[in-house]
C-alpha cells in the first residue's frame, strides 16, 4: 500500500494506525456538504414541533388560552404542563429542577411554556403565536445582591437535592470551600500582596447545527428518538421518566452533530418531540432556528472573581485567597461539577501551600448556566493568569519567569491535597511558546518606498479601514493553565465498548459499536485508529452510535479520546484473545509457536512476537464472527470534602500554555491577534493532525472570549442578541496564525499513556490575549469579553 | 403571503401602485431574514429579479447610474475607480456571499441608520431615482433617509436606480465593528474631496436615527481650505485643523447606547475616523490624483 505523507505533521494518514495523522471517516461528507446533520432527517408522514416560550424572566403564569391555537387547520396538538403524562415533570443533568414545561411559574426568559405540533412549521409558529398566556411579572434576580440579599425571592423553594443541606442560601446551587495550610501565616512572610476583581461574560457555545431532532412513535407504545446530543444514556435517563416510559421503549440514535461544546449535554427539544409525537401518534421533527437555539441550550456561567496573591522578594508564592461567583441561572445544570471545577483549579498550575478557596454557583433568573468547554477552569484562568502578571510587575520580574519559579511539575500537590502523578511540564510549556521568534512587525506594510501599500487585513479593524497604522502598538503576553480530563468527584465515569471481527469477502473486518457521540472531535477516526493496531486489521466500520449498547458517558471533559478509547482497546484486547483461542483450538497443531510464544495480530495475520507468521486472520475466523464488548473504567477519584475542599478528586490534569501578539488600535480599542501560539502535552497524539485541530480550535474559542464572544443579558434578564448579527464569534480574518508545539509526555495511568486534549487550550489563550492587550495599552482590563470602550476608557 | 414575480418595470410599478404595502425583494439578504425570524409578515412580496435593467450600470459623464439590484461585489470589482468610497464601503459589508447578493437599492430601500452604503453615498453625493406608475422623482440621498429604518418613498414608489456622482479626487470609507470582518457598524464615516467643486462632504453611519452629512464640519473645512488657499497649495493640513473638523463631526452626532457600543464611545470613534480619513484623502490629493497610496485586502482607496 502506498502511504502518504501528512504535510502538515510528516505523519502516516494510509496506515491509520494509533499515531498516524488518519482521515476522517466523515471528512469527505462533511467538506462537500453531504453529511446529513440531525437537522436533515425527513420521515415521511411527520409533523413539526414547535416551542413557546417565555418572554419575561420571572413571572407567575396566570392562565394558558390554547383555545385559538387548536383551532387551527393543519394543527394536531398544543400541549401544556397539564398534558405531561406522570408525576416526573421536570428533568436535569444532577438535580430535577427543569420543568419539561413551566407550571405557573417561569424562571428565565425564553422558558418552554408550550408546544405545538403542525403539517408545517409555519402553521406551528403561527399556532404557537396565538396561544394567551397571561402573566404576571416578579421581581428579577440577577446577581449575587439580589440572590441571597435580604428579602430575596426564593427560585427553587421545595429543594430537596443533595447540596440543599449544605448551602448557605437556597440560592446557591452549590458552594465549595478549598483550604490548605495557614494563610494569614502564609500572609506574614508575603513582600507583595496584591489582589484583583475580575469579571468573565457569559459566553456561548455557538455550535453551528442548532438543537433539532426527530421523534418516531413505534407500535409497543414507545418511541424512537434521532437526536444531536452529547450523551444519549444520559438523555434517556432524564426523557424516559418524564414521558412515562421505561427506558427500553426509548430507543435512541445520534443523529448528525454540528458542534457542540458543552451546549447539548442538557436536553433541548428531546422531551418535547416525543411528548408531540406520543401524543399524535406521528412522527415529529423539531428545529431551533438560530435565535431560538439561543434560548435553546445552556452557556458558559459568567462570573465574578476575587483574588488575592502573597509572593516573596524572590518570586515564591505565599498564598492565594480567592472566592469565584458563578451565576448558574435560572436552573441547575452542570453548575454543582462546574464549581467543583472552578474550585479546585482556582490556584492554577502552581505550588502554593497556603490557600483560601471559595466558589459557588448562584440561582438566579438569568439564563441557565452549564457545560462549555474548559467548565469552570476557563474563568478561573483569566483570573489568577492576571494575578500573575500583576505579581511578577510588582516584583520586576518578568511574567515567564516569575510562572516558572512557581510552576508545578510531577509529585506536586494540589490545594485539594492530591498529587499530580503524571508529568506536569508547565515551565517546559512556558519557555517553549517563548522561544518562539515573534512575528515580524508592521506585517500591514507591503512594499516600500513609493509602491508602498497597506494591507488591511494586517490591522486592527481589518477590511473596515479604521487604521493604516495610526494608532497601533503591539502588546505580547503570556499564560499557561490546567485543567482535570474525565468525570470527578467520585463519579463513576465509564465506557462501553462492542467490537466484532468476522471475514467479509475474504478480507477480516471489525466492527466497533459504542454509544460515544461523535460531535467533531474524532471520536470515530480514532476508535478505528485503536481497532486498527490492536487487532492487526485495516478494514473497520464505526457502527452508529444507540442505546442498543451500553453508556459511554458523555462526549465532554476532554474524556472521550481516554475513556471510550480505553473502552475500545480494552475490548479489542478480550477479543484477540478469543481470536488467538480459536486459533489454538483449530490451528494449534500446525506450529508450536501456538502454544509456547506471545502472539500479535498484525497484518491480518497471526505472528509471533519474532514477527513469524502462523496464519491467516481469516482461517482462524473461518465462518464465524467472534464478538468481545465489556465495560472500562478509569481509575476511581473521590469527592471533595465539603468543608476542606481535600480529596482525590480528579482523574488527571493537563496543560497548555500560550503566547499572544496583538497589535491593538489604542485611540479605537479594536484588537487585532497577530498570533496565538500554543504548547500542549498531550501524553500521546493519537492522531497529530486532530490534536492540531483541536488545540487551534479550543484557542480560538478562547480569543472570542477575550475580544468578542458575549450574551448581552439586561438588568431584567433578558437576552439582548440572541443571533449571529449581535453574538460575535471569530472570522477567519480574526483568527490568527497559531504555531502548535505537542509535548507527548506518556501518562502512565491513561490508555497509550494519552491525556484529554480538547479543553486546555481554552484556558490559556483567553488569559494571554488579554495580558498582550494590557501590555499594548497600559490598561488593567480587569473583564472579558473586552469591548472598545474598555480599552480607550 | 403572496408572491409577484414582475417580468417588467412596468409591472413592478403597477403591481406596487395596486398592492402598495408589497415588499420588493432584489438579492434578499435583509428582507429574508426579517421573514426567516418572523420579524416581518408582508402581504405581497415582490421578487425583482425578473428585471434585468435593475443589474445594470452605466458610467456616464459626472455619474454613474447604479441599477436598484446591482450587487455590492460587481460595485467592488466594476466601479472601484468611479466610485472609490462606495466600493470600499461595499468591502465592509456582510460575507462575500452576501456581497454577491445585496445592493445598495436594497441599503436604500431597508435604510437602516447603520447601513454601509449610506455614508459614502452622502460624501460622494448621490441621487435616489424613484419611479412610481404616476412618474418619476429624483430625490437628493440627505433628503432620502426620513427616520429608522424609514424612508422617503410614496407607498406606490420603487427605487429604480441610483445615481451617484463620479468621484473627481479621493474618497474614504472607515467602519468601526467589534470584528475584524462580517460585522455590522458600530459607527461608520464616509469622506469625499471634490477638488472641481472646492468641496469636501462626509457622511455618519450608525450615530443617529439615520445617516447624516456633517454639515457644520463641512462648512468649516470647506471655509478653512478655502481661506488657507489649500486646494491650490497642496500644502499638509494643520494637525489643528483636522482636529477641529473631526471635534465638528462629533458634534453632528446623535447617537444612542445599544448591544453593539455606548453612545460615548461612538462619538470618539467618528472623531478618530474623520481625522485619519481626512489625513488619508488629503495626502492623496497632495500627491496629485485619486491613486495614491492603496490598501490591499479591500478595494483600491485614496
Amino acid at each position: 500500500m502506498a502511504t502518504k505523507l501528512n504535510e502538515a505533521t510528516g505523519t502516516d494518514r494510509a496506515e491509520g494506525r494509533v499515531g498516524d495523522s488518519a482521515l476522517r471517516p466523515d471528512g469527505t461528507l462533511k467538506v462537500t456538504g453531504e453529511f446529513a446533520y440531525s437537522s436533515d432527517m425527513w420521515h415521511e408522514d411527520m409533523l413539526w414541533g414547535c416551542t413557546l416560550r417565555s418572554p419575561h424572566a420571572h413571572a407567575e403564569i396566570l392562565s394558558i388560552d390554547i383555545g385559538e391555537a387548536v383551532k387551527q387547520d393543519g394543527v394536531y396538538a398544543v400541549l401544556t404542563y397539564d398534558d405531561l403524562p406522570t408525576e416526573q415533570k421536570n428533568y436535569g443533568l444532577e438535580i430535577q429542577d427543569t420543568p419539561a414545561l413551566a407550571h405557573g411559574r417561569v424562571r428565565h426568559h425564553g422558558e418552554p411554556v408550550a408546544l405545538v405540533a403542525a403539517d408545517h412549521p409555519e402553521t406551528a409558529r403561527r399556532a404557537a403565536a396565538k396561544i394567551r398566556v397571561e402573566y404576571r411579572e416578579l421581581p428579577v434576580i440577577h446577581d449575587e445582591e439580589s440572590a441571597i440579599g435580604e428579602g430575596a425571592a426564593v427560585l427553587h423553594p421545595d429543594r430537596d437535592d443533595h447540596h440543599a443541606g449544605h448551602v448557605p442560601h437556597p440560592n446557591i446551587v452549590h458552594r465549595q470551600p478549598v483550604l490548605r495550610g495557614d494563610v494569614r501565616a502564609a500572609a506574614e512572610r508575603a513582600d507583595v500582596i496584591v489582589s484583583g476583581e475580575y469579571e468573565v461574560g457569559m459566553q456561548d457555545q455557538a455550535f453551528l447545527g442548532p438543537e433539532s431532532g426527530l421523534a418516531v412513535p413505534s407500535e409497543d407504545g414507545g418511541v424512537d428518538l434521532y437526536v444531536a446530543t452529547q450523551w444519549l444514556h444520559s438523555d434517556l435517563r432524564q426523557i424516559a421518566p418524564v414521558l412515562g416510559l421505561p427506558e427500553d421503549k426509548v430507543r435512541m440514535t445520534l443523529s448528525g452533530v454540528g458542534g457542540a461544546f458543552g451546549g447539548r449535554e442538557d436536553l433541548s427539544m428531546q422531551i418535547h418531540a416525543c411528548l408531540l409525537a406520543l401524543r399524535t401518534g406521528k412522527p415529529v421533527k423539531m428545529v431551533y432556528n438560530r435565535s431560538e437555539s439561543f434560548f435553546g441550550h445552556v452557556h458558559r456561567h459568567p462570573a465574578k472573581l476575587w483574588y488575592e496573591h502573597g509572593a516573596t522578594r524572590e518570586g515564591k508564592l505565599t498564598h492565594i485567597r480567592c472566592r469565584i461567583v458563578l451565576d448558574g441561572g435560572a436552573y441547575a445544570s452542570a453548575s454543582p461539577a462546574v464549581v467543583g471545577n472552578a474550585s479546585s483549579h482556582a490556584a492554577g498550575p502552581y505550588v502554593v501551600d497556603d490557600v483560601e478557596i471559595e466558589a459557588l454557583a448562584l440561582y438566579t433568573n438569568n439564563p441557565p448556566c452549564g457545560a462549555m468547554r474548559g467548565f469552570g477552569a476557563v474563568q478561573a484562568c483569566f483570573a489568577y493568569e492576571a494575578q500573575m502578571d500583576k505579581v511578577a510587575a510588582e516584583l520586576g520580574l518578568d511574567p515567564v519567569e516569575f510562572r516558572q519559579r512557581n510552576a508545578m511539575s510531577q509529585g506536586a500537590t494540589m490545594p485539594t491535597g492530591q498529587t499530580v502523578d503524571a508529568p506536569a511540564p508547565v515551565a517546559e510549556l512556558l519557555r517553549r511558546v517563548k522561544a518562539r521568534p515573534l512575528p515580524p512587525e508592521k506585517q500591514w506594510e507591503t512594499g516600500a518606498g513609493d509602491a508602498m501599500s497597506t494591507d488591511v487585513r494586517a490591522l486592527p479593524g481589518g477590511l473596515s479601514n479604521t487604521s493604516h497604522g495610526e494608532g497601533v502598538v503591539r502588546g505580547v503576553g503570556y499564560a499557561v493553565g490546567i485543567k482535570n480530563v474525565g468525570f470527578s468527584e467520585g463519579f463513576d465515569d465509564y465506557s462501553t465498548a462492542r467490537v466484532r471481527i468476522q471475514a467479509v469477502g475474504g478480507e477480516p473486518v471489525v466492527m466497533v459499536h459504542t454509544a460515544a457521540a461523535e460531535v467533531g472531535q474524532g471520536g470515530v477516526t480514532v476508535h478505528q485508529q485503536i481497532a486498527r493496531t490492536e487487532l492487526g486489521v485495516t478494514q473497520v466500520t464505526i457502527q452508529p452510535a444507540d442505546t442498543q449498547v451500553g453508556s459511554a458517558g458523555s462526549t465532554s471533559a476532554s474524556r472521550q479520546t481516554y475513556v471510550t478509547g480505553g473502552a475500545v482497546k480494552h475490548v479489542c484486547e478480550l477479543l484477540r484473545e478469543k481470536v488467538l483461542a480459536r486459533g489454538r483450538e483449530r490451528l494449534g497443531t500446525y506450529h508450536p509457536a501456538w502454544a509456547t510464544a506471545e502472539l500479535l495480530l498484525e497484518g491480518g495475520k497471526v505472528v509471533t512476537e519474532g514477527g513469524e507468521v502462523l496464519a491467516a486472520l481469516i482461517d482462524v475466523l473461518g465462518d464465524e464472527p467472534l464478538e468481545a464488548e465489556s465495560e472500562w473504567r478509569h481509575r476511581p477519584t473521590e469527592a471533595f470534602d465539603l468543608v476542606t475542599g481535600q480529596g482525590f478528586g480528579h482523574v488527571q490534569y493537563s496543560f497548555a500554555a500560550h503566547r499572544a501578539v496583538v497589535e491593538v488600535d489604542t485611540e479605537l480599542g479594536l484588537v487585532k491577534v497577530i498570533e496565538l501560539a500554543c504548547a500542549q502535552d498531550v501524553g500521546k497524539a493519537m492522531n497529530p493532525d486532530a490534536v492540531v485541530g483541536q488545540i487551534q480550535g479550543g484557542t480560538t474559542q478562547g480569543l472570542g472570549l477575550a475580544v468578542m464572544e458575549e450574551i448581552v443579558v439586561d438588568p431584567q434578564a433578558k437576552v439582548r442578541n440572541p443571533s449571529f448579527t449581535d453574538y460575535l464569534i471569530p472570522t477567519i480574518l480574526d483568527t490568527p496564525t497559531i504555531p502548535v508545539d505537542v509535548l507527548e509526555l506518556a501518562d502512565e495511568h491513561a490508555p497509550y499513556g494519552l491525556r484529554g486534549a480538547g479543553e486546555a487550550p481554552t484556558l490559556s489563550s483567553t488569559p494571554a490575549v488579554m495580558a498582550a492587550v494590557r501590555a499594548a495599552t497600559g490598561r488593567a482590563l480587569p473583564r472579558v469579553p473586552v469591548r472598545p470602550e474598555h480599552i480607550v476608557g | 403571503m403572496e408572491f409577484l414575480r414582475p417580468a417588467t418595470w412596468e409591472e413592478a410599478l403597477a403591481a406596487k401602485a395596486e398592492h402598495p404595502s408589497a415588499v420588493p425583494i432584489a438579492g434578499g439578504t435583509d428582507v429574508m431574514v426579517e421573514i426567516n425570524f418572523d420579524a416581518r409578515r408582508p402581504g405581497h412580496l415582490m421578487d425583482l429579479n425578473r428585471i434585468r435593467d435593475l443589474h445594470e450600470w452605466e458610467v456616464g459623464e459626472e455619474n454613474v447610474r447604479i441599477g436598484a439590484s446591482v450587487p455590492y461585489a460587481r460595485i467592488i470589482d466594476r466601479l472601484a475607480t468611479e466610485l472609490p468610497g462606495l466600493a470600499l464601503a461595499s468591502h465592509t459589508v456582510g460575507s462575500p456571499q452576501i456581497r454577491n447578493r445585496g445592493s445598495v437599492g436594497g441599503n436604500l430601500g431597508a435604510a437602516s441608520p447603520a447601513g454601509d452604503s449610506h455614508p459614502a453615498l452622502l460624501a460622494a453625493g448621490a441621487e435616489v431615482e424613484a419611479e412610481s406608475v404616476r412618474g418619476t422623482r429624483f430625490i437628493p440621498v440627505e433628503e432620502f433617509y426620513t427616520g429608522v429604518k424609514r424612508n422617503a418613498l410614496a407607498d406606490d414608489e420603487l427605487i429604480k436606480n441610483v445615481h451617484v456622482r463620479k468621484a473627481q479626487g479621493p474618497q474614504q470609507f472607515s467602519k468601526v465593528g467589534t470584528r475584524n470582518a462580517m460585522v455590522i457598524a458600530v459607527c461608520a464615516f464616509g469622506i469625499a474631496l471634490h477638488p472641481e467643486s472646492r468641496v469636501v462632504r462626509a457622511g455618519l453611519g450608525s450615530v443617529a436615527p439615520t445617516p447624516l452629512r456633517a454639515r457644520v464640519a463641512e462648512d468649516f473645512l470647506n471655509a478653512a481650505l478655502e481661506d488657507g488657499g489649500y486646494w491650490n497649495s497642496r500644502a499638509t493640513l494643520p494637525p489643528s485643523l483636522a482636529r477641529e473638523f473631526a471635534e465638528l463631526c462629533v458634534g453632528a452626532c446623535n447617537p444612542i447606547d445599544d448591544v453593539r457600543g455606548s453612545a460615548a464611545y461612538r462619538r470618539r470613534a467618528v472623531g478618530v475616523m474623520a481625522r485619519r480619513t481626512l489625513g488619508w484623502t488629503w495626502e492623496s490629493y497632495r500627491k496629485g490624483g485619486s491613486q495614491g497610496r492603496t490598501t490591499e485586502g479591500g478595494a483600491q482607496c485614496a
